[in-house]
């Protein structure tokens, strides 16, 4: 059903995704985002484009969830000196999406408290903008120191601790400022940006079919959601339909990376906790199913195994009885090791209470996925809007009101089990069907969009064609640009010793955000 | 404390053999010597860095250390700052907005030290390439040593990789 959004002509989006779009003029963007958030939806997404190649100026583009699907309202900018109405008070989540978008394309929004920069860090000067198309790919220019203003807290016996962008573990570079009182995290800011590597730009120098891999590698961890967002996008664009076995295939691949991920971040937070047996035991059942990964479809973390159009991989009757087997060795390993967490006294006391993110501050702060739902905010797109084959498979919700690291824990565990039943229903019955459906070239200016519940949460791929099968513009957004603000939030009063614990609890990326 | 006990006794020691090094993957010969070498063996500390990375080769620097590869087994652990590391691993395109951070990680990095790169990226920028915000291969910033392919490469493979760094080139 069209969504209803202020009176705006929405024009549908074709292909698998329930999705509108609008050509929206200054007051009708904000009157139209006024009416999305009233009416309880989410900013999903914010970015900006260059069109004045089409003799138009710049373009800034909203793409909002309302509970009948998403709408995409696009605001023309004659000139990107003209500013577009900020949405940082209706969706707090938007005042980095806005930052990042100033850094690429120079729109600006008016009245912004914040207009820091976010990804540009002195790699290139202030009056360049890399995704205007007049800036060339390779161009280079010498770091420039750029002082970034951190925001400094001030009282008595108020000191700073400044850790990154180099962490102390295997982990992603970016930098946390902590203002702290004795043990006591008074306030934590972070800044992101140091991992962004031009995807966006290089998106543009490639061929619809060409950036599938490279969406692939947006955020090696969430691979294979990234994929079939992207072939999402590139499939409604074109009307091509991939078959119910290769559909299922792919739930089969999202699945299994949604539990490599829970299992590796179940023994992290664990080892966090002070419980290395935990490390240990999740580590290993995870490199099990990383083995058979890599045994019956060709990769570990199954990379370009989810292509335009279909899949590139295939599981025969003897792997489907063999994985069936191993996905009920590991539930009842799960079940074993799931005793052992909740019964740990002090596991359990590392964990109750630490880095609450209260429902309420995760629904201000629009928090999406596994976060979202620890906090009593039950949203996944696998449930709602269910798309194929999740209609037929009735994934079941899970979520917690304490928003505490236990919590977060508790949801991982759930979901760990949830999505071993959809695998095991998978491989039951595996519909025939073509692996790869053709794809027709894309029309010159064609549009699509994927939505996809990874195993963090919710994103997006938003895909624009241009002449001759090659990319105009792809936006792929992370989930954790919603949620990493909510990190700053759930570790106040907390004390330093806890943060690796909070932070692991959540598993955000860096690179998914720093594009 | 019953059960864990238990689980570790039913699980047992599943740790597999460590690959041997690789002379293929060696990207400069000889810049520690072989006294030193020898003096190090394999009591080895790694400072790892991800210098912009999409994260998958981290994924499997963290399966290295699984009971199955066990990585640590072998002597070879890796520590919080680079003062105490004698190897860098760094993984990814360098994104420019990493470059000062890798230099400054490896001028912090006592004498003698060794570079491994890691991933396709490392070993040639990838799929991302080199552009304004990325500068390409890890040895477009510092010296490597060792660079080891694969997208992400197999924990056996960065394990080979670490093992020829400190390998003489002359045995």
């Amino acid at each position: 059903m069209t969504p209803t959004l202020s009176g705006i002509q929405l024009a549908p989006v074709a292909g698998a995704v329930p999705a509108w779009r609008a050509e929206v003029d200054a007051p009708r963007w904000r009157a139209g985002c006024e009416a999305a958030a009233r009416a309880g939806g989410r900013l999903a997404a914010l970015w900006a484009s260059d069109e004045r190649d089409r003799g138009q100026g710049f373009s800034v583009k909203a793409l909002l969830v309302l509970y009948d699907g998403l709408v995409c309202l696009e605001l023309q900018l004659a000139d990107a000196t003209q500013g577009y109405p900020d949405l940082s008070d209706l969706f707090a989540c938007a005042t980095r999406m806005q930052r990042a978008a100033y850094d690429l394309v120079g729109v600006i929004p008016q009245d912004a408290s914040d207009r820091r920069p976010w990804l540009r860090h002195g790699a290139w000067p202030e009056n360049a903008f890399p995704l205007r198309h007049e800036f060339k790919a390779e161009q280079e220019y010498p770091i420039e120191d750029d002082g970034y203003p951190f925001v400094r807290v001030e009282g008595e016996g108020v000191h700073e601790i400044p850790v990154g962008p180099v962490h102390a573990g295997t982990i992603e570079p970016g930098h946390f400022r902590f203002s702290i009182v004795g043990e006591t995290i008074l306030r934590l800011e972070e800044r992101l940006g140091y991992k962004h590597k031009g995807i966006e730009k290089r998106f543009e120098s490639m061929t619809l079919d060409e950036g599938a891999r490279l969406a692939g590698r947006v955020s090696g961890d969430s691979t294979v959601a990234y994929a079939w967002a992207y072939a999402m996008a590139l499939e409604g664009m074109t009307g091509a339909q991939p078959s119910a076995r290769a559909l299922h295939l792919r739930a089969l691949l999202l699945e299994r990376e949604r539990v490599a991920n829970h299992l590796g971040d179940l023994g992290f937070i664990g080892n966090d906790g002070g419980l290395g047996f935990g490390l240990a035991q999740f580590s290993r059942l995870k490199e099990d199913v990383l083995r058979s990964n890599a045994r019956v479809f060709g990769h570990r973390y199954l990379m370009d195994r989810i292509v335009p159009g279909g899949v590139a991989c295939d599981v025969d009757s003897a792997s489907a009885q063999d994985m069936i087997v191993e996905v009920l060795r590991l539930k009842d390993e799960l079940r074993t090791l799931r005793s052992v967490y909740y019964n740990h006294a002090g596991l359990q006391d590392r964990c109750i209470t630490t880095g609450r993110l209260l429902p309420q501050t995760a629904a201000r702060l629009g928090v999406v996925g596994l976060a979202a739902r620890a906090s009593g905010n039950a949203i996944d797109a696998r449930v709602h809007p269910g798309l194929a084959p999740y209609d037929e498979l009735q994934p079941k919700i899970a979520s917690h009101r304490n928003g505490d690291v236990a919590a977060r824990i508790v949801v991982r565990f759930e979901e760990a089990f949830e999505s071993l039943r959809l695998q095991r229903l998978i491989l039951q019955r595996l519909p025939q069907g073509a692996l790869r459906s053709p794809i027709a070239e894309a029309a010159e200016g064609a549009f699509g969009i994927g939505w996809i519940e990874g195993w963090r949460g919710e994103m997006f791929v938003a895909l624009e064609a241009g002449a001759g099968a090659r990319v105009r513009r792809c936006h792929a957004h992370d989930p954790s640009w919603q949620n990493w603000p909510a990190l700053e939030h759930a570790v106040i009063g907390n004390i330093v010793p806890d943060f690796p614990l909070i932070n692991k609890s959540f598993n955000l990326s860096y690179a998914g955000a720093d594009l | 404390m019953q059960k864990i006990l238990l689980q570790i006794a039913r699980t047992g020691i599943i740790s597999e053999r460590a690959p041997a090094a690789d002379e293929s993957l060696r990207q400069i010969a000889g810049r520690v010597n072989d006294e030193v070498l020898k003096l190090l063996g394999r009591a080895l500390a790694i400072r790892h860095v991800d210098a912009g990375s999409c994260n998958g080769c981290e994924l499997e620097i963290h399966a290295a250390n699984n009971p199955y590869y066990n990585l640590e087994g072998l002597g070879i652990k890796f520590v919080a700052s680079p003062r105490h590391a004698d190897l860098l691993l760094v993984t990814g395109p360098v994104s420019r907005n990493m470059e000062v951070a890798l230099k400054r990680t490896y001028e912090a990095t006592p004498e003698p030290k060794l570079v491994v790169a890691i991933g396709d990226c490392g070993c040639d920028g990838g799929v991302f390439g080199e552009n304004y915000a990325s500068c390409g291969r890890v040895a477009n910033v510092i010296p490597v040593d060792v660079a080891v392919p694969g997208c992400p490469p197999e924990p056996t493979a960065i394990i080979r990789g670490i093992l020829t760094a400190v390998t003489s080139s002359r045995s």
